[in-house]
């Protein structure tokens, strides 16, 4: 199902809408109430990240608006809550919603921008190795097998782990979201340059590249500008699946002091910082972020089956 | 078969080299050996004496050639922590890490393969789309959140009031959604058997099993939904093939076809990938022995982290890197035993 896409001066925005209206993927998403029900599930959790300063009752990176007596309150269906924190109050008397607000933010900041970081190298890699083959190919494969031998999560441990020994706790902490990207991006590159170089080895054999080579278009034109968009629907549905994987690996990095600060939390680190008042009861601390997590990860992981099954790309098995 | 194999080994021996660079290079660049046996009152100049006599000032290649000696012979040098030999501290805490995975896999292989090729032989089935959705949620849930969940319900336990207490109905569902916890879930308990040397099991006695039961479900739990798509999914595959409808219609017994005929095939790429998991299992078995203060190599690797004990996290990557290495030369050498149609050497450099 190749669509070749028509010159872009004729059709305006509004065509490319219609496209979309017209096309399969629409059509199937209009039949699955489960597809919607997630996307509808995951638009609210990135709608209340965006909105999170205007949609959180505190600011709990203001030292000044926390409140230590009133720590370790419980969500309001629980006798002894304080209606003023809906979802309680963590060990530090931070609003557990407003801080569970401000994590999800920091989770799917990471998580995007850790997969765009794969994403870029993925594509670049696998491009190059897909249509230049030989020497290039092999070299930049062999790397790829001996790193996913590792697992990913492996990798971003022991990179995590070197870089904050390497750099200092405190320095780490300040820039824990840049760090958290570069690791998991670079962890995870393989993933799309397996992908990418699959479906380039398809698409070389093609006759339009041979005519475009016949034209007399540069190797690099051809790459990108011809092979690449043709490779795009493996590599979108490889996304979702790296997202979710990008924000687990985040919510790992951090439950295991490599990643975001107690101060500055993701979902991860606010699990991390209640597992310690589990034992004396305060379950919530810990199990609502944990609920937040599962229920992101899990309508993203979903999106991405129907997805799968949707578009069925040529996705290149181990 | 020969070219085959020379050529594993050769990749393998190429990878643990890149490992024991990266392992030096991670050494040469942290921490200061010096720092660590002299106090702050020692001048420069002795210093410099001190770095000199051990050879610190040499080039890059020399000193790696003497790590790297060092190594072969068993020498990591000695963890600043525990004040002895690193490759002792990871032999000390190698079994615990070894029986939690077992433990796991026992669960992994026990469940994934009924329930697999379950699915698989009735996919509209209501059980088997119980699965596939108890599957997704199970990727979804990170190994440490399981974790956590298991404690609460089976070790703290839960009291739930959902339901009017005052009626029968109310009463028993509350019960029955309520769990009294007890579990350990904290370390592997008092009832360990010695067995050789450093290794004191867990599976001998009926509380160190007990104290085995919450960690190894947790890092089943992370594996096991992975294993039971895979089965389903390639178990689906081979139905569909030639060989299984010609078997049908040759009148053989639907179970002889499903579990002698298929599940053979059907194991080949389960093979692999499991080889491969094992990488990720180590990784997970961090996460796992962090939550419940299982004293296993996980938890030492993290620990040595936290204080910087250079040499043992060193030690650590290398005996890690070696069973990466040594296990996915072994599943590749099976798969290239068992699956005839693999071109042994035909694999590009």
């Amino acid at each position: 199902m190749s669509t070749h896409s028509s010159p872009p001066a004729a059709t305006p925005a509004v065509g490319r809408w219609q496209r979309l209206r017209d096309s399969y993927l629409w059509y199937s998403f209009k039949r699955d109430r489960g597809a919607q029900l997630c996307l509808a599930t995951l638009l609210a959790l990135v709608g209340m990240a965006l909105l999170a300063p205007w949609l959180a009752p505190t600011d709990p990176y203001d030292l000044a608006q926390i409140d230590i007596l009133a720590s370790e309150l419980p969500p309001f269906w629980i006798e002894g809550s304080d209606p003023a924190y809906s979802l309680g109050t963590d060990a530090q008397g931070r609003d557990l919603w407003s801080i569970i607000l401000y994590g999800t933010r920091v989770s799917l900041l990471i998580g995007f921008g850790a997969v765009l970081l794969q994403a870029l190298l993925g594509v670049v890699f696998g491009l190059l190795a897909g249509y230049l083959g030989g020497r290039v190919d092999a070299l930049l494969m062999r790397l790829a097998d001996i790193q996913l031998s590792f697992s990913t999560l492996m990798v971003a441990i022991v990179v995590g782990a070197v870089v904050k020994a390497t750099l200092g706790g405190s320095f780490y902490s300040d820039y824990a979201i840049l760090m958290l990207i570069l690791i998991i991006g670079l962890a995870e590159w393989p993933q799309y340059a397996r992908t990418v170089r699959a479906s380039v080895l398809a698409e070389k054999r093609k006759e339009y590249v041979d005519a475009a080579k016949v034209m007399g278009l540069k190797s690099r034109r051809i790459m990108f500008r011809h092979v690449l968009p043709n490779t795009l629907s493996p590599i979108f549905v490889i996304s979702t699946v790296q997202i979710a994987n990008a924000i687990i690996s985040e919510a790992a990095l951090s439950f295991l002091g490599l990643g975001m600060p107690e101060t500055h939390p993701s979902l991860g680190s606010l699990i991390k910082a209640g597992f310690d008042y589990l034992q004396s009861g305060a379950w919530w601390i810990t199990l609502i972020p944990g609920a937040f997590l599962v229920v992101l990860v899990l309508s993203i992981n979903l999106l991405g089956d129907w997805l799968r099954d949707v578009m069925n790309p040529r996705l290149y098995k181990g | 078969m020969i070219a085959f194999l020379t050529k594993r080994l050769m990749h393998a021996l190429l990878v643990m080299f890149i490992i024991s660079v990266i392992a030096f290079a991670i050494q040469d660049n942290l921490g200061d050996p010096i720092q660590q046996m002299v106090g702050q009152s020692v001048p420069e100049s002795e210093r410099e004496a001190l770095r000199e006599q051990f050879g610190l000032n040499d080039p890059f290649h020399v000193q790696y050639l003497r790590f790297a000696g060092n190594a072969l012979s068993g020498d990591f040098g000695t963890s600043y922590f525990y004040r002895e030999p690193a490759l002792e501290v990871i032999a000390r805490h190698l079994p615990a890490t070894l029986e939690l995975v077992f433990g796991a896999t026992l669960l992994i292989v026990l469940l994934s393969v009924p329930i697999g090729v379950y699915s698989a032989i009735k996919p509209r089935a209501l059980l088997s789309r119980f699965f596939m959705g108890a599957s997704i949620i199970g990727i979804s849930i990170p190994v440490f959140l399981t974790a956590i969940l298991l404690i609460q319900v089976f070790s703290i336990g839960i009291s739930v009031s959902l339901f009017p207490e005052s009626t029968a109905w109310g009463a028993w569902l509350n019960g029955l959604l309520s769990t009294d916890g007890g579990m350990p879930s904290f370390g592997r308990g008092q009832d360990l058997v010695p067995v050789v040397g450093h290794w004191e099991t867990n599976l001998a006695s009926l509380g160190g099993l007990k104290h085995l039961v919450l960690p190894s479900v947790a890092l089943a739990s992370i594996m096991l939904p992975l294993f039971i798509r895979l089965i389903r999914a390639e178990m689906m595959e081979v139905l569909q093939s030639e060989y299984v409808k010609f078997a049908r219609a040759k009148g053989i017994g639907v179970r002889r076809i499903y579990f002698l005929h298929a599940l053979k095939n059907t194991m080949l790429p389960v093979i692999t990938v499991g080889g491969v998991q094992i990488g990720t299992m180590v990784a997970y078995t961090i996460l796992t022995e962090t939550v419940f203060q299982w004293p296993g190599m996980g938890l030492m690797f993290l620990d040595a982290i936290n204080r910087a004990d250079i040499p043992l996290i060193v030690a650590y990557l290398m005996i890690v890197g070696v069973i990466f290495v040594v296990t996915n030369t072994l599943v590749d050498l099976i798969y290239g035993l068992v699956n005839p149609t693999v071109k042994l050497t035909g694999k590009p450099a």
